[in-house]
């Protein structure tokens, strides 16, 4: 555990009693699970009793005081589930992974628990793993989620996926091209630009692909920091034009066509990205 | 001030008072088990049930908790208030017929049964102790931990707190371990046998200095 990091995290929050919530969140979403020491920091630094952190650590399902694994595989027990058989998916999940729910695999990988209701009861049995929905699970599909899961979810078939298309990019001031043949991303030339941080400019380069989300750095930034982007010919900011859906950090533009612009979230580590087809004015 | 009929009768309190205060100051019995003074009401124990409104819109709060409101219609002893007391009392003994202060209630109340399935809980989460910790002895060193059927109550990490300065404040305004109470039928959970005594032995209603289990009960004498 990283004293310095817990700090930055309570840093940037709020003191009071209900940003305690939040604080525990970042907290967890960094390590997995909430250590005893960052409970103990959290406690000093927003003046609150140690008592009342742990009070509130330990009222939510959703913290956890153990260390979890690095995937999280959420099978539903809720009302309908429950009654499409869900207890025998959470059993072959039990004999597959040979835990028991809320136990965590030795090797840290897969985490089961048990949830009532994810709120998607017409799709019962329901399965959420590291965030994706599986639909209609049969006992027969129990092990095919166990090995997406562990093969990072987040990975993308950009052969065969049907959401994934190319699109040249291009600076939407000084209009260069910002695509770099030399070093492709996803076998095609990726987007140059670059990135301000750690107090100098670096090269970022971006997948062309939309929806890869693939990115190269030579100096990588903080996760969850959010830095302006660049463009390498004019060396102007990109402009932005909206906050990113998924976490509310500025976007940057940049340009596919006169008028539309590929925006992409400026926050590291966040794959926010839309494609903006409104008459975008960038003078 | 505020206006308000308590039993019938018209009253003028000043605002921010609780019904409890307001019914006390009156001089209306509301009995308690969370509440005590100098600590933030909590409203846990629901003991001081009273009724509100009139007609169909009439409810039960506590008392300890809720703040008199101008025009409120207040009864503290009416027939639904003492049947969801009792109701009460009956659910404090399931959990934990040992507690002499629940013993001593449910005699006052006339309790005589409980039809729940008995538990020997040592704890019935009143938060007095947590209360006790934090507002009166500046520590707060034990809180409130989980929730539902695992909430209970103690240190972080259930590891001695290093500012638990060990006053005791918590055992002494705890209802449940304080005193305990042997009762003679245990099947029955509801020990009352302070209250087969009368006068002169005891006066009536003074159940508190008496340890019935400590010297052989007057009353069990008698019978014999
Ligand atoms: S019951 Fe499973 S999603 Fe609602
Ligand atoms: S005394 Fe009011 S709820 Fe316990």
């Amino acid at each position: 555990m990283d004293t310095e990091n817990i700090l930055e995290i309570i840093k940037r929050s709020d003191k009071n009693r209900g940003a305690i919530i939040a604080i525990l969140e970042e907290i967890q979403a960094t390590y997995t699970y909430l250590p005893e020491a960052a409970l103990r920091l959290v406690a000093e630094e927003t003046g609150h009793s140690l008592t009342d952190i742990y009070g509130v650590a330990t009222f939510y399902k959703a913290f956890s005081l153990k260390p979890r694994g690095k995937h999280c595989i959420s099978v539903c027990l809720g009302t309908a589930c429950h009654v499409r058989g869900a207890q025998a998916i959470v059993d072959e999940f039990k004999y597959e992974l040979k835990i028991a729910p809320g136990g965590t695999t030795p090797d840290n990988e897969i985490s089961l628990e048990t949830v009532n209701c994810l709120g998607a009861c017409a799709l019962g049995p329901t399965v959420v793993a590291d965030g994706h929905y599986f639909p209609h699970v049969t006992k027969g599909e129990v092990r095919e989620i166990i090995a997406r899961t562990k093969e990072e979810m987040e990975k993308i078939n950009t052969e065969t996926d049907d959401r994934i298309f190319r699109l040249p990019l291009s600076c939407p001031l000084c209009k260069a091209s910002l695509m770099d043949p030399d070093h492709p991303l996803d076998g095609h030339p990726s987007v140059r630009i670059d990135v301000s941080a750690n107090g100098r400019k670096n090269p970022l380069r971006l997948s062309s692909l939309y929806g890869s989300g693939a990115v190269a750095m030579e100096d990588p930034v903080p996760l969850n920091q959010v830095s302006p982007l660049f463009c390498p010919h004019c060396d102007e900011e990109l402009p932005s034009f909206s906050i990113c859906p998924e976490c509310g950090s500025p976007m940057a533009a940049l340009l596919v066509r006169a008028g539309c612009a590929w925006e992409i979230c400026t926050r590291r580590g966040c794959r926010g990205h839309l494609l903006n087809l409104n008459q975008i004015n960038l003078s | 001030m505020i206006n308000l009929t308590l039993n019938g009768l018209s009253i003028s309190v000043e605002k921010g008072t609780t019904i409890l205060e307001a019914a006390r100051f009156y001089g209306f019995p509301i009995p308690t088990l969370c509440h005590k003074e100098g600590l933030t009401p909590y409203g846990a124990c629901r003991l001081c049930v009273v009724e509100i409104g009139k007609g169909p819109g009439a409810k039960l709060v506590s008392s300890c908790t809720y703040p008199v409101e101008e025009g409120m219609m207040v009864r503290t002893a009416s027939e639904r208030v003492l049947r969801a007391r009792r109701m009460i009392i009956e659910l404090l003994l399931a959990s934990c017929p040992q507690s002499k202060t629940i013993q001593d209630i449910a005699s006052r109340h006339n309790v005589r049964q409980q039809r729940f399935r008995q538990e020997h809980e040592d704890c019935i989460l009143c938060g007095l102790c947590v209360r006790m910790c934090k507002e009166q002895m500046m520590a707060g060193a034990i809180g409130f931990r989980g929730r539902g059927q695992n909430r209970s109550i103690g240190t972080p990490f259930d590891i001695r707190s290093d500012v638990c300065r060990l006053c005791g404040g918590c055992i002494e305004v705890c209802p449940a371990c304080q005193a305990r109470c042997t009762y003679n039928e245990p099947e029955k959970a509801v020990c009352g046998g302070c209250a087969n005594l009368s006068p002169p032995c005891i006066e009536k209603e003074q159940f508190h200095d008496m340890m019935c289990y400590m010297s052989p009960c007057v009353a069990c004498e008698a019978k014999k």
